[in-house]
């Protein structure tokens, strides 16, 4: 059977599961369409955690980023791991045991400010929007590349499944997909890694690997062997230090306290039945994203071994020490026609030199060989993943398999995303701005439509992509860290926080990340209005805009304590609520009196 | 002891057992993997420098015991201080 065919048998049975547990998972009251009636087990609800956590970024995007940054990209494997161990011990449970639907609904009634609440559901549309669009254009770039169907007919076909399940189902259907879409995603991103490790060190566990010595009879380990070729063509070593220490270690916290503060990951734990299943469910999302988390090293440092050995076949400088273009391996043909991978003979050898024809030191020698520039123009780290089972030269079942997870991994996160928008909209909007006496049935309607209509925007959105579209990720994170969390914390671990404080808190976290991600990438994101280049030595202290949100949170967490000692306290009944919360006993009856 | 001050030693026992947690938290992450990365990576084990397998593997593995370790300490707490749900 031929690639193509097989693509569309394996993604066609996959949606074909999502849908089939969509019509068993039909959600009936806005309880189950919210958090799914709060009766997931908490490992099923890790798994689903998991599986709405890890994005096409993830799963495509993020080894290649490992391939190519080496140990600087430890920051994205620590970031946004860590975050699971702060909601663990210091959120989770505690909004478990508040027991309502939203994260907005908490900062409202632990404030008692409807001010607290707006500010709050602001900085969620915001985020989830942003991440939203990133997760539909993956879904069109998975279809047009594996598929070879239009771009935008990839993101309809995506949009018309999310419709059919988040619609119906809610929560309840969400979360039953996305179970089924996080066994599909870790199998189609583990199987390739096992066979590539195996091939280069023997040892078919990838996380061992990665510490194994090579199996090519140089007897070196792999990551010394990765380290010295990148260094002879000019490349940082891989597993030196690039980025400044204080820079690595904000941009770490921020990720952290980012991931903690993300509104649709703290909302998966509404959804357990007990507070003490919040914490372990916890647990249990993180080692079943640690299972991808700590193969994606591995991938990337093969990957990228990979890659050089394939072009540099010989040694640095010898006449014949590099692949004849006409020689070139199938794979890489197949993504030079993507445009994903370009090469140009800017010395006109017919052989592909590859190296950093940037570095100063390696000039003179690349001069000296005949060298005149790095001719591999283009190298998309998106593709490492995604070529891997081809360089790999593992059968097409696995490729298929590869689209598959690539398609499960967007929809998954796309759907937790379009709950987190529709649940603000129809719950904290709605029901609590709006009309607060709006009926069950017309509320659970309410959201349905909240829901279809954004979908229909993440679509277009997803067909339209705005240029800023990357660089908004960092602004997603900026202010789940600057704002929510430090909000959240507070009114969990400081009884006298009052309204006043908690408000200007969130406003100078907010207004201060914004700012100085503004101040270097333009106002809004528009190009030219920026006030200085993004440039490290522009930047205050040497912070760039991404590691922000870590000192906008603690700029938060200062002018709210500050504000709070000289404003009256809150009043008896929020300190009750807070030394209530603080309590598993009675989660149950706050549940039950909601 | 009176319901309120049972809670209030229930609370400080947790608030002992986050911080202690958040320690190993920041130890095995920003210290190991970031701070002193140099000084470790000149211990090897297997293939692995030592900082760098914190950065990238270590911490990661520590972070998923840590959150079990501290579910599982709460529970205990929980019924010790019979503030469990059930």
């Amino acid at each position: 059977m031929d690639l193509k065919t097989l693509t569309f048998l394996v993604v066609g049975a996959t949606f074909a599961l999502y849908i089939g547990i969509a019509i068993w998972a039909r959600a009936g009251t806005t309880k189950e369409f919210y958090v799914a009636g709060t009766g997931v087990h908490p490992v099923a609800n890790g798994m689903a955690t998991a599986a709405d956590w890890m994005s096409a970024a993830s799963f495509i995007s993020m080894a290649g980023l490992i391939a190519f940054m080496g140990y600087d990209a430890s920051v994205y494997l620590m970031g946004w791991t860590g975050g699971y161990v702060l909601l663990a011990l210091l959120l989770a449970p505690y909004l478990r045991k508040f027991g309502k639907f939203t994260v907005s609904e908490f900062i409202g009634e632990r404030y008692y400010s409807r001010t607290a609440r707006l500010v709050a559901v602001l900085c969620l549309i915001v985020a989830s929007v942003t991440y939203v669009i990133g997760q539909m254009k993956g879904v069109g770039v998975a279809f047009s590349r594996f598929l070879e169907v239009d771009f935008h007919t990839g993101v309809f076909v995506g949009m018309a499944i999310v419709f059919v399940y988040a619609v119906m189902g809610g929560m309840k259907g969400i979360t039953y997909t996305q179970i089924a879409q996080y066994c599909v995603l870790i199998f189609a991103y583990t199987v390739p890694a096992i066979f590539i490790s195996l091939n280069l060190t023997g040892n078919p566990i990838p996380q061992l690997g990665l510490g194994s010595h090579m199996t090519d009879g140089s007897g070196l380990a792999l990551l010394d062997k990765l380290d010295m070729i990148v260094s002879d063509l000019g490349f940082a070593a891989y597993t030196a230090q690039k980025k400044s220490t204080l820079d690595m270690f904000l941009l770490t916290l921020s990720l952290m306290i980012g991931t903690a503060g993300l509104p649709h990951v703290i909302m998966r734990f509404f959804t357990v039945p007990k507070v003490a299943d919040a914490r372990s469910s916890a647990g249990w999302a993180l080692v079943f994203i640690a299972i991808l988390y700590t193969t994606a090293p591995a991938v990337g440092a093969m990957a990228r071994l990979n890659l050089m050995n394939t072009i540099q076949t010989g040694p640095v400088g010898s006449a014949d020490g590099n692949l004849i273009y006409a020689d070139r391996p199938e794979w890489f043909k197949n993504w030079e026609t993507t445009g994903l991978l370009q090469f140009e003979d800017k010395n006109g050898d017919g052989r592909i030199q590859y190296y950093d024809d940037k570095s100063a030191s390696f000039a003179d020698k690349a001069a000296s060989f005949g060298w005149q520039g790095n001719e591999m123009i283009k190298v998309d780290r998106d593709i490492m993943v995604l070529a891997n089972p081809e360089i790999a030269n593992l059968p097409n079942w696995v490729i298929a398999l590869v689209a598959a997870g690539g398609l499960a991994a967007a929809l998954s996160t796309a759907a937790g995303l379009l709950l987190a928008i529709s649940t603000a909209i129809s719950h904290d909007v709605i029901k609590g701005m709006i009309s607060p006496d709006i009926s069950e049935a017309k509320e659970l309607l309410a959201s349905r439509l909240a829901m279809a209509g954004a979908i229909v925007v993440a679509g277009y959105l997803g067909m339209n992509p705005p240029g800023f579209a990357a660089q908004v990720v960092a602004l997603a994170f900026g202010l789940a860290a600057s704002s929510i969390f430090p909000a959240l914390m507070m009114g969990i671990f400081n009884k006298n926080m009052d309204n006043i404080g908690a408000i200007v808190g969130m406003l100078v976290g907010l207004f201060s990340t914004l700012i100085y991600i503004f101040w270097f990438k333009g106002w809004f994101f528009v190009p030219g209005t920026e006030m200085a280049a993004n440039t490290a030595e522009n930047w205050f202290m040497g912070i760039s805009p991404e590691s922000f949100g870590a000192v906008g949170a603690g700029l938060n967490f200062l002018s709210a304590y500050v504000v709070s000692k000289i404003t009256p306290p809150p009043p008896e009944h929020i300190q009750h609520l807070v030394e209530d919360i603080r309590v598993p006993m009675g989660a149950a009856k706050a549940a039950a009196d909601h | 002891m009176s319901q309120q001050t049972q809670r209030q030693a229930y609370w400080s026992a947790n608030l002992k057992l986050v911080a202690m947690c958040l320690a190993v938290w920041f130890v095995v992450s920003y210290l190991f993997g970031i701070i002193l990365v140099d000084q470790l990576n000149a211990i090897k084990i297997g293939g692995y420098r030592l900082g760098f397998w914190f950065a990238q593997q270590g911490s990661m593995y520590i972070f998923v015991v840590l959150i079990f370790f501290y579910a599982a300490r709460m529970r205990k707490l929980d019924q010790k201080f019979n503030v469990n749900e059930d």
